[in-house]
């Protein structure tokens, strides 16, 4: 990949709320604010890895990018072209070449059709008008996530939580779009259909060009998958750089504690590996300064100060935190 | 630790469960066992659509559409749970005697309804007094503070859609430890949770099976995950429990085939991210005596014959192998 392309797709200073209106027969909602001034480059060709604590806002980020969720502000570029501030259809018309693999495997599929129908029509409403290109392409993409003919003939509830998922990844990818968000796309795999899958995902983005931003909470797969990752919490990204950089010297407190809290296969570890101290962050409520403050081994008076910026530790790799050549990061954690 | 040999506080036997479907039937669980022992934690593990999550509904009644147990029993200490009518199962055990965290979170959760609502419900007290409604309410709240929600103040008035993936797979795990019952039949409760949430979590259940000698299954596909939290655990292949015994020694001296297969390509131990080659069987066509001897490197005709017997080559830990045939100890 080489680093002057022109993105594909272009974030800058996104951000996202919910809530705030008044809610039907009730009291206002509080003020979610999920994503708090993100800015990321898709390159074409690229996967980036997205990471981080469930719930910092990486399936709104996802949603906002696909037009679903409105955002409150930032510019969005696709090849170059502004596509946000627009209303949510026309941003989602905009938007169409980039599709979604959603997160729940179980709602693309309707119940009432078979997994044959329903890839059939998905490929008909799109165009695809031959029959036979349609049975042809939906074979191969049922092989090559790991499923067997006689699949097409089944209905979702008669599925595995997995073989939903692979369903789920068949339905997108046998569309053939350009930038496709993969929402958690191997979560409930076992690693068998996940090397599968993954292998799938690897050569479709080979062969077709793909574009990829890729959810993930599990980093060995990120680190298989994706060149570059980005490091979220609470709604900002605290690092991003080269996958094999972050792992091999991770900067961020944040990043270095989930990297050490991978589970590992010794019996009893769960003692031995300490956990994130202090309450769960509030994204109604934030914290003044570095939002990862309250929970930070190596919080000081001087991070309640401002938001960390990202800043450049390295080639391409960069980190919010203002305690970076205290905290001994260059030693790998 | 080995002390008296306590009974499981509950053991499935034998278990067969067909299912009728368009091409004929298909028999999801053959001969599936399991014990499950006081103040343990065992994991169940396996590839995708081998049979663990039909294994742990089952206890619950809860079998597919045009589903049926054929053989076996599920002996909640004296009491068989197979066989007992529906509403029974549903007003006795589940949410008393057994909390359920289902694996989809995105489904389990009725959309049209708050939170607060649908988990207050779980909270059987007697008596529906302002008190006791209040007394409900802090008791769910103060779980989902310990299930690391953020805002669980607040948690109560939203709906299901306002939470994230894996904010909701936690709703779910506060659910079912609300009624606090004496088992949890966890089926993959951390898929959706990043590893420092996961690892809260784990934490959270195993010192709830030391405190208050809470008896857990726990589905998962992550070895690592055994690893971490369970004392004993069983492999499933293609609808048959193929092994189990104590982690530790399945970890270190995995019996079966299968078993050793699926540790040797989890990330710690392989160099690449890699699987098993060829896949899980159709349960339509499943292949004849051990399910797995189509893909066995050690297969032969005997594998074919019928379903290798259970032994023990260890005290505690089994395999159904021909290859340990004459290996089972007393
Ligand atoms: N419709 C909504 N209304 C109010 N709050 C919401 C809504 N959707 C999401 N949120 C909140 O926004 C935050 C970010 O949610 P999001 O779904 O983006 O998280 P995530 O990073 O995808 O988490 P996970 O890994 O658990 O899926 C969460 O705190 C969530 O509760
Ligand atoms: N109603 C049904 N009709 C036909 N087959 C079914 C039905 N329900 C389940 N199955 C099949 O039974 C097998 C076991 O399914 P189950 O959901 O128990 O698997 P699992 O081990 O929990 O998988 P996962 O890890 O993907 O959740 C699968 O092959 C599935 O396709
Ligand atoms: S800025 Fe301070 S609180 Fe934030 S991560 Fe760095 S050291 Fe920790
Ligand atoms: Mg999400
Ligand atoms: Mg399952």
């Amino acid at each position: 990949m080489s680093g002057n392309d022109a993105a594909l797709l272009e974030i800058e200073d996104l951000v996202t709320e919910f809530g705030g209106a008044k809610a039907f027969l009730g009291k206002p909602q509080r003020i979610v604010r999920a994503v708090d001034g993100v800015s990321l480059q898709l390159k074409p060709g690229q996967a980036l890895g997205l990471v981080g604590e469930s719930g910092c806002g990486k399936t709104t980020i996802a949603k906002t990018a696909l037009g679903l969720v409105r955002e409150k502000s930032g510019t969005m570029r696709l090849d170059g072209r502004v596509v946000s501030g627009l209303a949510p259809k026309e941003a989602r018309r905009a938007r169409a070449t980039v599709q979604y693999v959603h997160q729940d495997p179980g709602a693309a599929l309707d119940p009432w059709w078979s997994i044959g129908h329903a890839l059939d029509e998905t490929l008909r409403i799109h165009g695809i008008s031959d029959k036979g290109e349609r049975t042809t392409r939906i074979d191969e993409m049922l092989r090559a996530v790991g499923l067997d003919a006689t699949f097409r003939t089944r209905y979702p509830h008669e599925l595995s939580g997995g073989q939903q998922r692979r369903v789920g990844l068949a339905r997108i990818l046998v569309l053939r779009p350009r930038i496709v968000i993969l929402d958690e796309p191997t979560s409930g795999l076992d690693l068998s259909v996940q090397a599968t899958v993954l292998g799938v995902i690897d050569e479709l983005r080979q062969r077709f060009g793909l574009t990829y931003l890729f959810v993930s909470h599990d980093l060995s797969v990120v680190e298989r998958m994706c060149e570059e990752v980005a490091i979220m919490y609470l709604g900002r990204i605290v690092e991003i750089g080269p996958t094999k950089e972050i792992f091999a010297r991770p900067q961020h407190p944040y990043t270095r504690a989930l990297l050490a809290a991978a589970p590992r296969l010794e019996p009893g570890s769960l003692n031995d590996t300490p956990a994130l101290p202090g309450d769960p962050p509030s994204p109604t409520n934030l914290v003044s300064g570095c939002t990862f403050r309250p929970r930070c081994a190596f919080a000081a008076p001087k991070c309640a100060e401002a938001r960390p910026p990202l800043r450049s530790v390295g080639e391409r790799h960069s980190a919010a935190c203002v305690r970076l050549e205290e905290t001994g990061a260059d030693t790998p954690a | 630790m080995m002390l008296e040999k306590p009974a499981p506080v509950l053991e499935i036997r034998d278990l067969s469960v067909s299912v009728g479907t368009d091409e004929g039937e298909a028999r999801i669980l053959d001969n599936a066992g399991l014990a499950l022992m006081p103040g343990s934690i065992h994991g169940v593990v396996g590839e995708s659509g081998c049979g663990k999550s039909t294994l742990i509904r089952a206890i619950l009644g809860i079998l597919p559409k045009r589903g049926r147990a054929t053989h076996g029993s599920i002996m909640l200490g004296e009491r068989n749970l197979l066989g007992l009518p529906a509403d029974t199962l549903q007003k006795d055990v589940r949410g008393r005697a057994i909390g359920f965290i289902p694996q989809d979170p995105f489904q389990a959760l009725n959309p049209v309804f708050r939170v607060g609502t649908q988990l207050l419900e779980t909270v059987r007290t007697p008596g529906d007094s302002k008190a006791t409604r209040e007394t409900k309410k802090a008791h769910v709240i103060s779980l989902l503070k310990a299930v690391q929600l953020p805002d669980a103040e607040h948690a109560l008035d939203r709906y299901p859609h306002q939470f994230s993936g894996g904010q909701r797979q936690r709703l779910l795990i506060a659910a079912a430890l609300a009624s606090a019952p004496g088992i949890i039949l966890a089926d993959e409760p951390t898929t959706a949770l990043d590893v420092t949430t996961q690892l809260q979590i784990l934490k959270l259940l195993r010192g709830l099976a030391i405190e208050r000698g809470l008896s857990m299954i726990f589905v998962t596909h992550d070895f690592g995950v055994v690893a971490q939290l369970c004392d004993t655990v069983t492999v499933m292949y293609a609808g048959q429990t193929v092994e189990s015994g104590p982690v530790a020694q399945v970890l270190k001296a995995p019996f079966h085939p299968y078993t050793q297969m699926l540790l040797a390509c989890h990330p710690e131990r392989a160099k690449e991210l890699a699987g098993i080659p060829g896949a899980v069987p159709s349960p339509l066509r499943p292949p004849q005596g051990c399910r797995f001897n189509p893909r066995c490197p050690s297969a032969r005709p005997a594998c074919s014959a019928g379903q290798p017997p259970r032994v023990a080559p260890q005290p505690g830990h089994a395999v159904r192998c021909v290859l340990h045939l004459d290996e089972a100890a007393a």
